[in-house]
């Protein structure tokens, strides 16, 4: 392998680099100069993220196991920008309280954002589970990174053990699989995959464990209570970029490897994606913290996310990767604000955003439209993305299935509106004070705004997006 | 004569723009002001515009088309045009939201923020009267339908958190009920994969029965329940009681009605086999609203309850007459649009300056108005003469209309529920006729009441605009039914 070959994993080898840089710059910026080791840190990755956007030869490498093709590479440049905006969101957090340590964040977040390109990219079981696990393990670390709070401490042991059961599960199908045709390679398994009861097994040990990952109804019940101990640009990051990555090599998977198993996991889908949107609505219905609240809506979106998988025409990964998209920039707006807030005044109740707007009408609106985002209102690129999704089931003749995730959306309206009624309708004795957020918040804000706003009025994205899904699904 | 039909919605987003930039909020009114009337005065230049090219022989379905590619994988596009009911309702538009900027000039709260939600909402019913891609009408739509959430929710009164959720939840439930049936259209829309958004599109092609069959009810529920249609009317009493005035009178007045448009053009004229076999189940539905409306609102002391419900009814001979799918039945009902929509509008604006003076909308509890406000009394009355379809007023002419064509259907069945749709009518003269003789009529209450002030200027214009347009379509009805008519041609020819 030439040197020009291993440049076309220029992602990975790029994220490696960086996380080189840091570790040894790290050593050098001193405790009086941490805020400037923030900067170059976040100067780094942004650098990534933008080159991520260029454009690149698809190329195929260490003898079939790793592929980029302009899937992947949409897939691990909204990855990327996802990781800048939390990056970003936590500023205030990394230059205050956990100052120290602020190297150890950025080296644990950008290693399994490593991961993921490497999950993302593969095209062998073997290196799909290297990626997942490298993607997972610092997580766990992560979220166990305030350290004198127990709740955080609880968070990480939590996070850890059921990430291992998972991953135990997923093995376990992918050994499965393995034992009936006598290889890793997708490719292979592809062709020999069939309807026996061995595949069928598989098949259902391999999509519980990454549901896990998804947080699919049956398989949620860690995330609430981790993201409510975990740090808040972590649940952020959990919710958005590691969910994210998780969909998009279930996706893969589901629309290359098990194509042929079409009949068995649409149904299995069918039924996992009502119970999702459902009970993470009726959960997030009662939810009067935030952070929770979120993690209740993160869990639903996650059933709309998957209804864009029952449609294996190019439309059906197409409006997948494009709601990815619009669900960074909607949900890390919405978390943006909520780390502002927290970070300012510590609170983190509903009933604490009582009277905000009056006080800080610009993150009020932000939240606003986050909130619509989410909920699907026009014309921001939330109703956009639900739109095509029901356009895509609804091109399989789904039309109850449809019936079922829009009742659902508007149970979501209900209380997407109930943090818009507390911020501009209700009124408070004491409302968090005027405030101004740092600099890289600010930033990521007006990145994520501009996002919402102008993705459904440019048409050509999503046209783009669909060229590239046609590719991918050409490829089968 | 050309017209530029992007200029409806260029106007709205430019004074969105300069309410924002305006530093003293007491000047957002102004500007709002100069915005509503350069609107209205396009919109009549659009109806010139439109009638000058319909006399120049110009017979095309829908006049000044645009269309730009939107989503050119999904065949979305932006396509805006108008046709002579579109029109219609665009200076209908026009007109109440400029009056409607006028009857809340005196606003005290967030006067910068009210007026930009509500002209986005105009925005959005501008927007949907023009579009011709079922995409952007349901865009549109539910442009129009979220910013009352915070209209009422804020500057309501009353039980306004409760009213402004249940309004927001279920209409937005209907729109979601629309979803499944837009689609179900689109990917029935051509046989051979080449899928459409576009109306007109559709209208040259016939959708396979069963899928219309499977479709329609989704479209008429759909956009029926805007419509107040019965059952799902309860939004309706509670959203116009707790919204301030300006909302009120553009929902009742404008907003309802966009249910009713949707059905005709989406409904009616691309699913019209389903339309012609349904018709006799929902007829059952909307005569019970028609006469439950009308006797609830008996019932009611609130001056805003009796017209929400008054509202209910009148909306429901709407749908009444849309269902009788006859030439006439139909341009009665495009006319019932148009005439609701004014009177209603006066009828809220009304209430609300009443409000402002005695601070009860309770009937009881007012007496002798005649007497201290004789302009808005004397308004009140020609509202309420209008509202029961007097001659001589746009209510009748619309009303006869609908009957008129109801009663070309000879079956017993559509018979029983003209003759329903009918003794609505005089059911409303016992309400509107009971609060004129205890509010207006009558002695003083008491002494205090002889302090309260008749219309000032800016409820003036209000009153005036809408008695004019009340009379105009009242007295000369043939300018508005030739524009219909000539427009319910192609929907006819579906038949």
């Amino acid at each position: 392998m030439s040197l020009s070959d291993l440049l076309l994993m220029r992602n990975e080898l790029m994220l490696i680099s960086a996380l080189i840089i840091i570790l040894i710059a790290d050593l050098f910026y001193g405790d009086d100069r941490r805020n400037q080791f923030y900067t170059f840190s976040v100067v780094l990755v942004f650098i990534v993220t933008v080159v991520s956007f260029i454009p690149q030869e698809t190329a195929t490498l260490f003898g079939g196991m790793y592929h980029v093709g302009p899937t992947q590479m949409v897939m691990k440049a909204i990855l990327n920008l996802g990781t800048f905006l939390v990056l970003l969101q936590a500023s205030s957090w990394l230059n205050g309280p956990q100052k120290g340590r602020s190297g150890e964040f950025i080296l644990l977040l950008i290693s399994t954002l490593i991961g993921m390109g490497y999950m993302v990219s593969s095209q062998h079981f073997l290196m799909f589970f290297l990626g997942l696990e490298l993607a997972t393990i610092p997580l766990a670390a992560l979220a166990a990174f305030e350290t004198h709070q127990s709740k955080s401490a609880e968070a990480g042991i939590k996070f850890i053990l059921l990430a291992a059961f998972s991953s135990g599960v997923l093995l376990f199908g992918l050994s499965m699989i393995y034992a009936l045709s006598g290889s890793m390679y997708f490719e292979d398994v592809m062709l020999s995959v069939n309807d026996s009861p061995l595949a069928v097994l598989g098949l259902i040990f391999f999509i519980s464990g990454l549901a896990f990952k998804i947080s699919i109804v049956p398989f949620h019940l860690w995330t609430a209570d981790v993201y409510e101990g975990a740090p808040i640009s972590v649940t952020a990051y959990l919710s958005v970029v590691s969910k994210g990555a998780a969909v998009f090599i279930l996706l893969i998977v589901l629309h290359t490897v098990f194509i042929s198993l079409l009949d068995l996991w649409f149904p299995i889908l069918y039924v996992l994606i009502i119970l999702t949107i459902t009970l993470g609505n009726l959960f997030a219905l009662r939810q009067s913290n935030v952070k929770r609240f979120l993690a209740f809506s993160s869990i639903a979106q996650a059933g709309f996310i998957l209804l864009g998988f029952i449609n294996t025409n190019a439309l059906g990964p197409a409006t997948v990767i494009y709601f990815v998209l619009i669900y960074v920039f909607s949900n890390l707006a919405a978390f943006g604000v909520a780390t502002a807030i927290l970070d300012e005044s510590g609170k983190q109740k509903l009933t604490d955003y009582k009277g905000f707007y009056d006080t800080n009408p610009k993150l009020s609106l932000v939240m606003m439209l986050a909130m619509f985002s989410l909920a699907g209102i026009p014309p921001v690129a939330g109703f956009f993305g639900k739109f095509f999704l029901f356009t895509a089931v609804a091109e399989q003749g789904y039309y109850v299935l449809v019936l079922i995730a829009v009742i659902n959306s508007i149970v979501s309206l209900y209380y997407y509106l109930l943090v818009v009624k507390a911020m501009f309708i209700d009124k408070s004795e004491s409302p968090i004070p005027t405030f101004q957020s740092n600099f890289p918040m600010k930033v990521s804000l007006v990145i994520c705004v501009i996002g919402i706003v102008s993705i459904g009025f440019y048409g050509g994205l999503f046209d783009h997006l669909m060229e590239v899904a046609s590719h991918f699904v050409s490829v089968n | 004569m050309g017209f530029n039909l992007n200029l409806l919605l260029i106007i709205p987003m430019m004074t969105l723009a300069g309410i924002l930039i305006t530093k003293d909020s007491g000047k957002a009114r102004v500007v709002a002001a100069i915005g509503m009337s350069v609107q209205l005065l396009l919109v009549m230049w659009l109806w010139v515009a439109f009638a000058a090219e319909r006399n120049s022989g110009n017979e095309a379905e829908v006049l000044f088309l645009q269309d730009y590619i939107w989503f050119k994988s999904l065949n979305i596009h932006y396509a805006i045009g108008v046709d002579g009911i579109s029109v219609g309702m665009i200076v209908l538009t026009g007109v109440i939201i400029f009056t409607g900027v006028f009857a809340s000039w005196t606003l005290k709260e967030l006067p910068k923020e009210f007026f930009m939600w509500l002209i986005l909402l105009s925005t959005g019913v501008f927007g949907f009267f023009i579009s011709l891609d079922m995409f952007t009408l349901f865009l549109f739509f539910e442009i129009a339908v979220i910013p009352m959430y915070l209209l009422i929710g804020i500057w309501g009164t009353g039980r306004k958190e409760y009213a402004a959720m249940k309004l927001t939840l279920m209409l937005m439930g209907a729109s979601a009920i629309l979803i499944v049936g837009i689609l179900g259209i689109y990917f029935n829309s051509s046989p051979d994969g080449n899928w459409t958004f576009n109306i007109l599109e559709i209208s040259k092609t016939t959708i396979p029965l069963e899928a219309q069959m499977y479709f329609f009810p989704f479209i008429f529920i759909g956009f029926g329940v805007i419509s107040a249609l019965f059952p799902f009317h309860t939004w309706s009493p509670d959203g116009h009681a707790s919204a301030p005035t300006a909302v009120s009178m553009l929902h009742a007045g404008v907003l309802m009605k966009l249910g009713g448009y949707g059905i005709l053009k989406v409904g009616i004229y691309l699913l019209p086999e389903a339309a012609t076999a349904m018709a006799d189940f929902f007829l059952l539905f909307v005569g019970i609203g028609v006469i439950y409306g009308a006797l609830s609102a008996v019932m009611q002391n609130d001056l805003k309850y009796i017209n929400a419900y008054s509202s209910v009814s009148h909306v429901g001979l709407i749908l009444f007459g849309l269902l009788m799918l006859t030439k006439t039945a139909l341009t009665g009902a495009v006319l019932q649009m148009i005439s609701h929509g004014l009177i209603t509008a006066l009828f809220f604006g009304l209430i609300g300056m009443i409000y402002s003076r005695t601070h009860t909308r309770i009937v009881g509890e007012m007496r002798g108005l005649l007497k201290v406000m004789p302009f808005l009394s004397a308004a009140y009355v020609i509202a309420g003469l209008a509202s029961l379809g007097l001659p001589g007023f746009s209510g009748f002419v619309a009303e006869i209309t609908i009957f008129i064509g109801a009663f070309v259907h000879v079956e017993t069945y559509y018979r029983v529920f003209t003759v329903i749709a009918v003794a609505s009518i005089v059911v409303a003269a016992v309400y509107i006729l009971r609060v004129i003789g205890k509010m207006l009529m009558g002695e003083l209450k008491d002494e205090t009441y002889k302090q309260l002030t008749d219309a000032s200027w800016h409820e003036k214009v209000v009153v005036v605009t809408l008695i004019l347009c009340i009379t105009a379509i009242g007295m000369a009805p043939f300018a508005l039914t030739e524009l219909i008519r000539s427009s319910l041609e192609p929907i006819m020819m579906r038949f």
